[in-house]
């Protein structure tokens, strides 16, 4: 049946396989994004930055510290959240209280500093990171590279295990609380100033996890986040911002339909995604997954 | 995702004999500029500042923060560059064209676009430009990452000699001065009276009986057109069309200029555009550095002075008045 539309099952699979794990890491910045949005009504625009920091926080670790891939797997995401913590507090938290717009512009400006700091110092062109699990294993139908088998599974053990942190144990109840009515939290007791500090942490700590697992997977470049993260912007609005589960399905089904797109029809790869956002802009304003506006 | 009283107010503005004395001080010096100043940099501040000033009517007076208006100054570029040089029209047909494509453009994103509020509408429109930008890159007509260079200066309207700078730069104040007359009756009319109620608050002009949404669309596509307009005379000025035109960045840098200029006044997006293609221009040797600035500014921008350089010496006019009619109404 391949045959009969002059694609081979290979190329399909490996196609299928590519988008699976790009769709990985949409679904990964995607549910950061929510998180961060959902408490602190913030778009974190410095996210894409921050995923370029997780990958560069690995090169770093490995270069000049001597620290392997896995280490830095734990390490830099926790220094990448760290950074970001610092952040909110110091100057996101002055603008809670404005017109959401100048937390985007905010942190659009701060993409822009980071960006500029690592192509002052690296350079706008990639640097190699070495693949920690060579090899791979004859699925029969197709090959399977171990690596990019264990970003898809990396992946989606973290989505899940935020949704169920957040869906089904007493600490998402807290933050689920809090992103419907903080100051009512805040009257029972609970410390929302901190819990929104955590928060932004642990969004940052996600986008800067994805940024490590794609470091042996793309080339480690000072660009590798901004290009990203405008498409994570039209999966975002592809599957509203809602729900956790929505962000995960959406990030990763986008994935494959992108991979689908540079099989049948390559020249459209890289707007596939915007054209799918334009439709269910018309067709559902909301989003796929998306409650009112 | 609309707040009661939106932080972008800015002081309101009305006629005096003092205004018209400083815009006709303001006009003379224009006038008098190129013989002081390199007129190819002045050409520059005159296209950035009427971009600012079409992307502040969106975001200034309709409070829509638009992520995505390169598509609309770099793609009426490249159809003003590739009117002139390939089709081989005269200037001013280029620049009609350039401006025509990016109405219809703003048009179709609009639609798309004002079917979300807030923070959505700066992420759908970032994502249309973003496709734009692969549209450029990819399409045949584009010359890809080459642009389209050495635009031809024929004959403005076909008598005008434009290869001279000088004379091309009086074609490009009276492009500008059309252009801000535009924005400035578009606010100073009902039209921008609905706007900025849509602005404060959107679901009572709703209840008031207007159809939000038209208004909404007019003043994108409206915003869009200027900024094609001032897009497709940048490609004039400088015979080039290039993807940096429609890059994400360039929607940044506009952003920028309008923010430190001052969002919501008439004058804040000049003096925005001023800065900022100073400091690149005075900058441009440092290379990566110049991205860490902007964005530095971006920072201390949003932080410590929100209203703008012309929204602060409004603030401070206006506080100085209250001050003084204060002392006067006491006894």
């Amino acid at each position: 049946m391949f045959e009969l539309l002059g694609i081979s099952p290979p190329a399909l699979f490996g196609q299928l396989l590519l988008g699976l794990i790009n769709g990985a890491f949409y679904a990964m910045l995607s549910l950061g994004l929510a998180v961060i949005f959902g408490l602190l009504n913030v778009i974190n625009f410095t996210h894409g930055a921050q995923y370029m920091m997780g990958a560069f926080g690995a090169w770093m670790l490995l270069n000049y510290a001597g620290i392997p891939f896995w280490g830095a797997l734990i390490l830099s995401p926790i220094v990448v959240a760290a950074i970001g913590m610092v952040i909110e507090r110091t100057l996101l938290r002055r603008l809670y209280h404005l017109d959401h717009l100048y937390g985007l512009l905010l942190t659009f400006g701060l993409a822009l500093i980071i960006e500029g700091l690592f192509r002052r110092q690296y350079g706008a062109s990639g640097l190699p990171y070495n693949n920690p699990l060579p090899g791979g294993t004859n699925l029969g139908f197709m090959f399977l590279p171990n690596y990019r088998g264990f970003i898809v599974v990396a992946s989606l053990v973290v989505c899940f295990a935020t949704w169920f942190v957040i869906e089904r144990t007493k600490l998402g109840s807290y933050l689920r609380a809090a992103t419907e009515k903080p100051d009512l939290v805040q009257a029972f007791g609970i410390d929302v100033p901190r819990m929104i500090t955590l928060t932004y942490g642990f969004g940052v700590g996600l986008a800067a996890l994805a940024g490590v697992l794609a470091a042996p997977a793309y080339q480690v470049s000072p660009t590798m986040g901004s290009n990203l993260i405008i498409v994570v912007f039209a999966v975002v609005v592809i599957g509203g911002m809602g729900s956790i589960m929505g962000a995960i399905v959406t990030g990763f089904g986008l994935g494959v339909v992108e991979g689908l797109t540079k099989v049948f029809y390559p020249e459209a790869s890289s707007t596939v995604i915007f054209v799918i956002m334009a439709i269910v802009l018309m067709v559902k304003p909301a989003g796929l997954f998306g409650t009112a506006k | 995702m609309t707040s009661a009283t939106s932080p972008m107010a800015a002081p309101r503005e009305g006629y005096s004999p003092l205004r018209l004395l400083i815009a006709l001080v303001v006009l003379a010096a224009l006038i008098a500029a190129p013989f002081l100043v390199y007129p190819i940099f002045l050409m520059k501040v005159l296209c950035f500042a009427l971009f600012a000033c079409a992307f502040n009517l969106l975001l200034g007076y309709a409070g829509l923060l638009s992520f995505g208006h390169a598509m609309f100054f770099g793609g009426a570029a490249y159809i003003s560059a590739h009117t002139v040089k390939v089709l081989g029209f005269t200037p001013e047909i280029g620049i009609i064209a350039g401006t025509l494509s990016a109405a219809l453009l703003g048009l179709v994103t609009g639609l798309l676009a004002i079917r979300r509020l807030g923070i959505y509408f700066a992420m759908v429109t970032l994502a249309l430009a973003q496709m734009f930008f692969f549209f450029c890159l990819q399409a045949p007509f584009t010359g890809g990452e080459d642009g389209l260079q050495a635009v031809p200066r024929r004959a403005f309207f076909g008598i005008i000699d434009i290869t001279k700078d000088v004379n091309l730069y009086y074609v490009v104040l009276a492009i500008f001065v059309i252009g801000f007359a535009i924005i400035y009756r578009a606010v100073h009319s009902p039209f921008g009276q609905v706007l900025k109620a849509i602005r404060e608050n959107e679901p009572r002009a709703v209840s008031l009986g207007y159809r939000v949404n038209q208004y909404k669309l007019l003043a994108f596509v409206l915003s869009a057109a200027l900024a094609g307009l001032a897009g497709a005379t940048k490609s004039i000025v400088f015979q080039l069309a290039s993807l940096t035109d429609v890059a994400w960045q360039m929607s940044g840098e506009v952003i920028l200029m309008t923010l430190v200029g001052g969002m919501g006044t008439m004058l804040g997006p000049i003096v925005g555009a001023a800065i900022i293609v100073t400091m690149q221009n005075y900058l441009a040797s440092l290379g990566e550095w110049v991205l860490v600035i902007q964005g530095v500014i971006f920072v201390l921008a949003v932080s410590l002075f929100r209203r703008g350089v012309v929204g602060e010496v409004l603030a401070f006019v206006q506080a100085r008045k209250e001050k003084a009619a204060a002392r006067d109404a006491a006894p």
